[in-house]
């Protein structure tokens, strides 16, 4: 039997009880991975050799008492790993062998004994809905490889999805963690903005980005998040509320829960079968005994926009230290010293990067700073009343994770506006800083998971795993399993 | 309707130290322009008394000790650079 | 036509704080390349900024000690350029909220006192260092990340008189608060200067010339000269100024162009996201208030009521802390205050100047001067004995009751002693007597010579001259 078929939970107990060892669950992954990882692309990185040294130990040590122990999982391409390449699916990066430290999740997953099996792929530098921008490989969505696996972490879904981990963690700067769950059927939950620390993160837009976990079911979801959350004195945006063990509270009972239902989430460009599949879920809530109505935040229609020219400014100045100086690609016919930053940068980025830090040096440059990237981060302040309007009344908002079913690859990359409207119903998230969660309620006609998308005021993940749990454990798309799963 | 047009976006390529050829610069310059063409939109609601959010939270006065700290992986870091002489980082020359 | 010359300063200060402005390394001048640095300070991925709070206090010691209000809150911004020695390729600094604004310091220029404004006072940090050869450059990031105030005057200068004035006081200031070594030979202490020149009665200011590279307050002042003379006579000429940067060469004297703005130069300000605004209460402000010491001009006012001193010497006295703080412990040592201050003026200052050293670099301490004048005072030496216990002093740090003693310098005044050695010198010197009497008052000091040499200089000077009157009036 392979991991699609396990839990944490029941992992935990399978190796107390001597049924299976950590070195088994690490073969398991890297025998699928094995098995499928040429059909679905996730991997940049495999950590074989020290993972199953890792599982080894345990073994002996025979101590599973930590909350991931054995528990195989993966860690997108842009989160920092100590003697392992990371490289943000970026030829800048193509050698970066060795990054010297580790991110602060990196650390707390190994502190809690988690198998860190390999680095998975991502749109370059996390710019991107497709994983198409990636400078290595097209990661395929294991529901049907014609299929995107959504981005940016569509590494980290597809590793999921396929069974080759039970876990892995993701990175969302406008939708990158949630829009692939949905596209790939599984669970994602991109956490209030400082509740996990972004030290060792590679930036795209830092006022946004928030590394959160990706798994199968919302339980294990909710155990991931509760290792890798937390202060972290290197993190100076850093929350430091104490973080409950949100896997040991979690109860599917939402009785009294009150929802609102943003009409600007089911308005034009959202797909019937997606409207239909939140009208089904919306009636499950009801049967849950919560109550919902359907309410207005009027500055959505905006956040798109303003999530384009906030984070394309904010990406023109994280990645300006890419300049082949002291790390990174250097192209090796410069002539001068600017000549050698503007060649090492044109060949070591792609062109979605290119595009993007472009139009942000744009919108940073001169009157455009304070028309078009300062009016957006007042606009974003609207974007958060708005919520907060909402949450004086109701507990969660719900609507669809994405317009739409996963598209085909090429269908979008060539139109860049196409593919950025694409991103409009998780970007409010991101503005708002507030937690957001995406949970299977559905397939199209085509076999296409669909996502139900949960949204909660700033340090409301609890609330969030009960609505997103009550909901998976009423219904059975989170029991269908792609081909590609494994048995 | 925003319009970039190609020597602006041969003139931001510069300031973001980007070569890009000309039939780059013609295809940027319409995306660009379209895109910011689209975020016009943003100008129509009034932000006359609304404070920017420019962080992700309402964090604030985080401070660190003035206690300094040894990095150990110090003699590794010229593995990672393209270039080095004499304990330090090597670039091509500077023309002004 | 007249003009009037505008001129704004520019002065990065480097923190010596033990540990950098935004990472853990440690904040040290001279170590070998690329040792004091971590992930942080040079660029990687992933890596984030947390700031030192001792900068702040340093930053606002500073600000405070130069009369600025200090903000409530402020908030740091990434001002981006490419540079292989700007290793995000952005600079942490303060744009639109800094630390503090609205200061002043009063300089004095012939004898005229004028108020010089500071406009505002910001946090930052360093930059690393870069080496140019001639295949190319080497890069050394241990300076990376070292915390900087940039202190920028009001346009309220306006002459190179006056630019030296507000440097050197502001030097002294800073030094005072004891947050910056201030040393322009080390780099803790860099200036910038703007200068433009207008009609004279002309409201509007006129384009400024940005001058660089000055590395002395005196390359400061003779830059200026020449930008002034290069402007006057290019609008003279009915030319136009161009907004640009210039070196000064101290070589040829001249400002040289080194570049016209461009868009690079247009640094695209954002708040930075990895950062939160920094809030300061009042209280923290009055903590940071109390540790501000006595400052130059308040000690100088104090030492001329207390002491007495001159307006001049009292100034000289106070222009360093170090200055200031060797001559207060030695007056409470029990030296007269004018004596002591005409040592540190005189020899002590002429040694430092000869061997090129720093008064805390002297063997000498506060004791030992203080012993020295005692000797004086109290006519165990003369004072041509003194010069000789100086040197021996300030050289080596000899004790000067010992050295005196084991040397057998004390000064001779045994009446009976001298007046042996007079008559005998008045015995062998008759014509010198005969010239006295003539009315030659020089032939006295003459004879005061020869006593001194026959006592090796240690005979009473003023014993002498009244013993060889009354000796010469009894012949």
């Amino acid at each position: 039997m392979g991991l699609y078929n396990y839990t944490i939970e029941q992992v935990e107990s399978m190796l107390h009880n001597k049924e299976i060892s950590a070195e088994e669950l690490a073969k398991l992954s890297l025998d699928q991975i094995d098995k499928v990882d040429n059909d679905v692309k996730a991997f940049l990185t495999l950590n074989e050799e020290e993972a199953l040294k890792k599982a080894k130990q345990l073994d002996e040590n025979g101590d599973y008492d930590q909350k991931l122990a054995g528990v195989p999982g993966a860690i997108k391409d842009n989160i920092v790993t100590k003697g392992i390449r990371t490289t943000a699916a970026s030829k800048m990066l193509e050698n970066f062998h060795d990054p010297l430290y580790d991110a602060t999740v990196t650390e707390k997953l190994a502190e809690e004994d988690a198998i860190m099996i390999g680095k998975v792929n991502l749109d370059e530098f996390a710019m991107g809905s497709s994983t198409e921008t990636s400078a290595f490989q097209k990661t395929t969505n294991p529901w049907d490889t014609n299929y995107v696996p959504g981005g940016s972490s569509g590494g980290s879904a597809a590793a999921v999805a396929s069974g080759e981990v039970m876990f892995s963690l993701g990175t969302d700067t406008g939708g990158s963690i949630r829009q692939p769950a949905a596209f790939c059927g599984i669970v994602g939950m991109k956490p209030t903005y400082g509740l996990v620390s972004r030290h060792g993160l590679i930036a795209f837009a830092p006022s946004l980005d928030q590394i959160g976990p990706m798994t199968r079911k919302v339980k294990d979801n909710a155990r991931v998040l509760e290792v890798i959350a937390g202060y972290d004195k290197l993190d100076s945006t850093s929350s430091s509320k104490s973080i409950p063990a949100y896997s040991e509270q979690i109860t599917d009972d939402i009785k009294g829960l009150k929802i609102a239902v943003p009409k600007e989430f089911l308005g034009e460009g959202v797909s019937e079968e997606v409207k239909e599949a939140v009208q089904n879920a919306l009636q499950m809530y009801e049967l849950l005994g919560a109550t919902w109505e359907e309410v207005s935040l009027p500055h959505l229609a905006y956040a798109d926009a303003t999530y384009y020219l906030i984070a394309n400014s904010e990406a023109s100045s994280s990645l300006a230290r890419y300049d082949g100086v002291r790390f990174g690609h250097r192209a090796e016919e410069a002539t001068d010293l600017i000549d050698m930053f503007k060649q090492s940068r044109a060949q070591g980025f792609g062109e979605e990067v290119k595009r993007r830090l472009l139009m942000g040096t744009a919108i940073l440059s001169g009157e455009n700073n304070e028309k078009h990237f300062r009016k957006a981060q007042k606009i974003r302040t609207l974007i958060n009343n708005d919520f907060q309007a909402a949450f004086q009344q109701y507990d969660v908002v719900i609507g669809p994770t994405t317009p739409t079913a996963a598209f085909k690859f090429d269908e979008k990359i060539q139109d860049p506006l196409t593919m950025y409207m694409s991103d409009r119903l998780t970007v409010p998230a991101n503005l708002a800083g507030l937690p957001a969660i995406s949970v299977p309620c559905g397939f199209t006609e085509a076999g296409l998971p669909l996502g139900l998308q949960i949204i909660g005021n700033h340090y409301s993940e609890s609330t969030l795993y009960n609505a997103a749990y009550a909901y998976e454990q009423a219904t059975n798309h989170h029991k269908k399993r792609p081909e590609l799963g494994g048995e | 309707m925003a319009n970039i047009s190609k020597e602006d976006v041969l003139r931001y390529a510069d300031v973001a130290r980007l070569a890009i050829s000309d039939a780059e610069a013609e295809k940027y310059s319409r995306d660009l322009s379209a895109v910011l063409t689209f975020a016009e939109k943003i100008q129509e609601i009034n932000t006359d008394d609304v404070k920017p959010t420019t962080n992700g939270n309402d964090a604030k006065g985080v401070l660190r000790d003035d206690t300094p700290e040894v990095w150990g992986e110090r003699e590794k870091i010229f593995d990672n650079a393209p270039d080095h002489e004499d304990g330090q980082f090597k670039v091509p020359a500077i023309l002004d | 036509m007249s003009y009037e010359t505008i001129i704004g300063l520019e002065v990065h200060v480097e923190l010596k704080t033990k540990s950098k402005i935004f990472s853990t390394s440690a904040n040290a001048f001279g170590d070998d390349p690329n040792t004091n640095v971590n992930p942080k300070d040079l660029g990687y991925p992933g890596t984030l900024p947390v700031l030192n709070e001792e900068a702040v206090n340093f930053g606002m010691k500073a600000a405070m000690a130069l009369n600025c209000d200090i903000a409530s809150e402020t908030i740091f911004d990434r001002k981006h350029y490419f540079y292989p020695d700007n290793p995000a390729a952005y600079q942490i600094s303060q744009d639109e909220q800094p630390l503090a604004e609205n200061g002043w310091i009063e300089i004095e220029v012939d004898g005229e006192k004028k108020k010089i404004g500071i406009e505002r006072i910001h946090l930052e940090e360093d930059a690393g260092k870069l080496i140019h050869g001639t295949d190319g450059s080497l890069v050394d990031y241990n300076r990376q990340g070292t915390p900087l105030i940039e202190i920028v005057s009001e346009p309220d200068i306006r002459s190179p008189e006056e630019a030296y004035a507000y440097l050197d006081k502001l030097k002294s200031i800073i030094q005072y608060t004891g947050v910056s070594d201030v040393r322009m030979e080390e780099g803790s202490l860099r200036c910038d200067a703007n200068i433009s020149l207008r009609p004279v009665g002309q409201e509007e200011f006129g384009t400024k010339v940005e001058l660089k590279n000055l590395n002395s307050f005196a390359f400061v002042r003779d830059g200026l000269e020449y930008e002034e003379k290069r402007q006057a006579k290019v609008l003279s000429e009915g030319g136009t100024i161009d907004q640009e940067t210039r070196r000064y060469d101290d070589r040829a004297k001249k400002t040289i162009l080194m570049r016209v703005k461009t868009d690079a130069d247009d640094y695209r300000f954002i708040t930075d996201p990895d950062l939160v605004p920094l809030y300061i209460d009042d209280e923290w402000k009055e903590r940071i208030r109390k540790e501000i010491p006595e400052l130059p001009d308040e000690r100088k006012q104090r030492y001329v009521a207390e002491f007495d001193l001159s307006d001049y010497d009292a100034g000289v006295m106070t222009a360093t802390k170090e200055m200031a703080d060797f001559f207060e412990a030695t007056i409470d040592l029990g030296a007269d205050a004018k004596q002591a201050a005409n040592w540190l003026m005189g020899d002590v200052s002429a040694y430092m100047n000869k061997h090129v050293k720093e008064l805390d670099e002297l063997a000498m301490t506060p004791e030992g001067l203080a012993k020295l004048i005692k000797l004086i005072q109290d006519g165990t030496i003369s004072s041509k004995i003194a010069k000789k216990v100086f040197a021996e002093l300030v050289e080596n740090g000899t004790d000067p009751e010992k050295y005196v003693k084991e040397q057998g310098l004390v000064q001779i005044s045994d009446e009976g002693q001298l007046r042996e050695i007079v008559n005998k010198a008045l015995d062998e010197n008759e014509q010198s007597v005969q010239d006295y009497k003539d009315g030659k008052g020089r032939a006295l000091g003459f004879l005061v010579g020869q006593v001194m040499k026959a006592t090796k200089g240690q005979a009473n000077p003023q014993m002498v001259n009244k013993l060889l009157k009354e000796e010469i009036d009894k012949r």
